[in-house]
């Protein structure tokens, strides 16, 4: 049997990589006790191709500067302001030094993908994506010595007022106990548990499809707070987008996305449109269509675009559904006929000029007396043969997590847990209370990861 | 060719397309972009661009137990296989393609007898080094042909290739281009520089890019070797057997010790990598060619080093008859994969340069 270790680490992820190598670096013995087993290791992280990153300068593969302002500000259009100042600034100005210190650790960058050049100023991309960067970190770690248990889920921490004394997990269907001189949480949040999506929701997330790994089920989370430590977040709410509805249930990961909505009409089950397809660039878009998705009946959408549009955005991981009319596209995709082609025919009488469409760019293109209108790239659905995909809620993560502080260390009942920190998904809801800002995931992992590891290493040695 | 192959490279391929994670690690990702729906023959040409470095596969978080199931670097590695045979000219020996282990055994037990009885039966009554054995014109009517048949042939096969992949017309800067990606094996690097994924799951070396370049670079210094000779002896008049400072031996003795340190690493390596991330079922056959490599250059070498001792009577047709079943198997063994990866380079250069403009 091994020797007990200083620090358990529950997650197998981005932050508790980062917290792992961190404080192993700092002379700590520690153990992670992964839920996964080896091949689905690294949680959402694996699912990740970029992380943002504040830079004065240009930095490995990024362009010109990115301020903590510039950043800061960005952040609050996205959260509505629901942002906590202290804790975001402390993420975006650690930012800039964590991109040496991933490379230092095995990350390697590759220069923005084709297809996202929006992003190449801001957003630092990983080479071979999420899996990559797990696999290198995985390497880091054993060369470190830290120790990886997989299939361990943990199922409960057993609290001494405000500390730790235990860890449970099983293994081999057996149950485990360790008591380590400190824990870090990194557990990400619980939106693979479908039931508790349901209670927070409502009966819609049934029919919910998880962006991500079946293993973030929220054990943790949950029993914490039964036991009262500090929580933090919205716990009805989650990050949403639309996605394809041929997408599987869960770990379907990046490729499902579609990016096609702007250059088409999306309508519901009874084939009526229900929201301006128009509204805004679609990286701008991409996260409310997933609650508009989901309060149509049945929580699905279908997009129905034309030969002119077929090569305006993105491949998709599925072939288009094609048909040479309309009406034998409503029959493939079992909706209404006559009620299809009647919105079409609506949709189509009110466009107008569209001598000025641009597909990058808000062109101005729109419908005149519509309900709901589309307020850009509005040409007529008219040239055979259609194309129609389904659009179903994918969830990427929740939004209900640990209170920590600047030191990601959490409390109860308005003390400090003596023992405890906590890193990524699970503690992201202090930071940010709703919506969203691409790479910003990786960003709050790496940066608390480090500071929890750093943390648990100094209390522990 | 075999259609499910490509359908099932081509599924593998359009997953990839929408997911573009691995755009950095080697030529066929950008290629695959530039492409909405593959043909038969895009599927051909990526397989033949892809250099097996398995960088995709141990990144791709989609492989199996994964319903999506990707391994595109087995996908490929079978369509390419597939498509080596279906573009073998004449089409009568594609099998052996399949055959390796069989036909390299075969080769070299027929190849040495034959060497072996024509020496004893035609010895020269005098000659130095090993035309004393074996007479200069013997070995030219043999080698010859056996050099130049199989590259005419290997020319039909790429002609075919060409066609099947839909090569235009090219520029010379595009068989620059490939030259230098193979000759860095610019895809073997990872896109990182730090190598490529083979002998020990994901992490990163560059043990096979080294080896391969040992192999590559001692091959061809053979073949200079070879060459210079054959001008020394029709241009200048000196024949063989040459001295240490000469030419063929300066071109000769370091590349049979490259090639022989090549091939060995290349087949260590090859019984540490999964063998379920390239084709399978002609892992035996691509180990017996690696071997049939490393005996060319081991047989070579210790000829030299027998000269002017007896053993030169029974060492000189076991060199010859590797040689020999080395270069008539050139079209139908794994040889023929540096002829279509240089095509294949070339193509991507030409398309390359046509998107850019
Ligand atoms: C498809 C997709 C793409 C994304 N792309 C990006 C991107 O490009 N950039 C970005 O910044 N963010 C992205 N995100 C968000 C990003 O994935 C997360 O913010 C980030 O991965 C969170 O890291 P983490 O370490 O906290 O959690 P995770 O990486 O999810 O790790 C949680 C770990 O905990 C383990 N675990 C769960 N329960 C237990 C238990 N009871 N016991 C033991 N272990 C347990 C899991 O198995 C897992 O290993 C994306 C998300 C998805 C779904
Ligand atoms: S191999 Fe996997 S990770 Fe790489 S591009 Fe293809 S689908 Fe994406
Ligand atoms: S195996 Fe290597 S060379 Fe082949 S496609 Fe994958 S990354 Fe490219």
């Amino acid at each position: 049997m091994a020797p007990e270790p200083d620090i358990v680490i529950i997650g197998g992820g981005n932050a508790a990589l980062c917290a792992a190598m961190t404080a192993a670096e700092a002379g700590a013995r520690v153990r992670i006790l992964e839920a996964a087993p080896k091949p689905y290791r690294g949680g959402n992280s694996r699912h990740t191709r970029n992380f943002r990153c504040m830079h004065s300068g240009p930095l490995g593969p990024l362009i010109d500067r990115y301020s903590e302002d510039e950043y800061f500000e960005d952040l609050l259009k996205v959260t509505g302001g629901k942002t906590d100042e202290t804790l975001a600034r402390l993420a975006i100005r650690l930012s800039e030094e964590c991109l040496p210190w991933m490379e230092a650790h095995g990350v390697r960058f590759q220069p923005s993908l084709s297809g996202t050049l929006s992003l190449a100023r801001t957003n630092a991309f990983f080479l071979g994506g999420g899996k990559g960067l797990v696999n290198a970190y995985y390497r880091t770690a054993e060369k470190l010595g830290v120790e990886v248990s997989y299939e361990a889920p943990v199922t409960h921490l057993e609290f001494d007022e405000n500390r730790i004394v235990r860890v449970d997990y099983t293994q081999n269907g057996e149950t485990h106990h360790v008591s380590p001189k400190a824990v870090i949480v990194a557990s990400g949040g619980f939106q693979a548990d479908i039931d508790w999506l349901t209670r927070a929701w409502g009966p819609a997330a049934q029919n919910f499809l998880i962006r991500g790994t079946p293993y973030n089920r929220g054990v943790v989370l949950a029993d914490l707070l039964d036991q009262g430590v500090e929580q933090v977040g919205d716990p009805t709410q989650c990050h949403a987008v639309a996605i394809d509805g041929r997408a599987p249930k869960y770990d379907g990961g990046i490729v499902t996305r579609l990016d096609c909505v702007p250059f088409s009409i999306v309508v519901n089950k009874h084939a009526e449109r229900f929201y301006d397809e128009g509204e805004d660039v679609w990286p701008k878009r991409y996260a409310i269509w997933g609650r508009l998705v989901a309060a149509q009946p049945y929580q699905v959408g279908y997009v129905i675009i034309d030969a002119k549009s077929i090569n305006l955005f993105m491949p998709s991981v599925f072939p288009p559904i094609k048909a040479d009319t309309l009406e034998e596209l409503a029959a493939k995709m079992d909706l209404p006929a006559d009620k299809l082609l009647k919105t079409v025919d609506e949709f189509n009488a009110a466009c107008g000029d569209t001598s000025s469409f641009h597909p990058t760019e808000l062109d101005g293109v729109s419908t005149t007396n519509l309900t709901p209108p589309k307020t850009n790239w509005a040409r007529p659905i008219t040239e055979a043969p259609f194309y129609g995909y389904s659009l179903r809620t994918g969830v990427t993560f929740t939004y209900l997590g640990l209170k920590v502080d600047e030191n990601a260390q959490c409390s109860i009942g308005n003390r400090p847990v003596a023992n405890m920190w906590a890193a990524g998904e699970t503690m992201a809801g202090s930071i940010l209370g709703q919506g969203y800002l691409a790479g910003f995931g990786m960003t709050i992992g790496t940066v608390f990861g480090r500071i929890a590891g750093r943390e648990a290493a100094r209390y522990a040695n | 060719m075999q259609t499910d192959l490509i359908q099932e490279a081509r599924r593998q391929a359009e997953i990839c397309n929408a997911c573009r994670y691995c755009e950095g690690y080697c030529s066929v990702f950008p290629a695959l972009h530039r492409e909405r729906a593959f043909s038969d023959g895009d599927i051909t040409q990526l397989a033949n661009l892809c250099h097996n470095c398995r960088g995709c596969y141990y990144a791709c978080q989609y492989t199996e137990p994964h319903e999506f199931a990707l391994n595109l670097p087995k996908a490929l590695a079978e369509v390419r296989h597939d498509s080596w045979k279906s573009h073998a000219w004449p089409q009568g020996f594609a099998t052996l393609f399949d055959k390796s282990g069989v036909a390299i055994g075969a080769g070299l037990l027929l190849a040495f007898t034959f060497l072996f009885v024509l020496a004893q039966a035609l010895r020269p009554e005098s000659g130095e080094g090993f035309y004393a054995y074996m007479s200069h014109g013997l070995m030219v009517a043999v080698f010859a042909p056996a050099f130049l048949l199989p590259l005419a042939a290997l020319a039909v096969s790429l002609r075919g290739y060409w066609g099947t992949v839909g090569g235009g017309s090219l520029a010379v800067s595009d068989i620059w281009d490939a030259c230098r990606s193979a000759g860095r094996m610019k895809n073997l690097e990872g896109g990182h520089g730090d190598g490529c994924n083979f002998e020990d799951e994901d992490r990163f070396s560059h043990a096979r890019r080294h080896f391969h370049q040992a192999t590559l670079y001692g091959f061809l210094l053979c073949f200079a070797s070879t060459s210079s000779g054959t001008v020394l002896h029709y241009g200048f008049g000196m024949e063989a057997p040459y001295g240490l400072f000469s030419l063929p031996k300066l071109f000769g003795v370091p590349g049979g010790i490259l090639l022989c340190i090549g091939a060995a690493g290349l087949a260590w390596l090859k019984t540490k990598a999964d063998r379920n991330l390239g084709a399978p079922k002609v892992w035996g056959g691509e180990m017996a060619f690696v071997l049939l490599l490393f005996a060319v250059s081991a047989t070579g070498l210790a000829l030299y080093a027998a000269t002017g001792t007896g053993a030169v009577g029974w060492l000189l047709p076991v060199h010859l008859g590797t040689v020999l079943t080395f270069f008539l198997l050139t079209p139908y063994s794994k040889t023929a994969h540096g002829f279509f990866r240089m095509a294949a380079l070339t193509k991507e250069a030409a398309s390359k340069r046509a998107a850019a403009i």
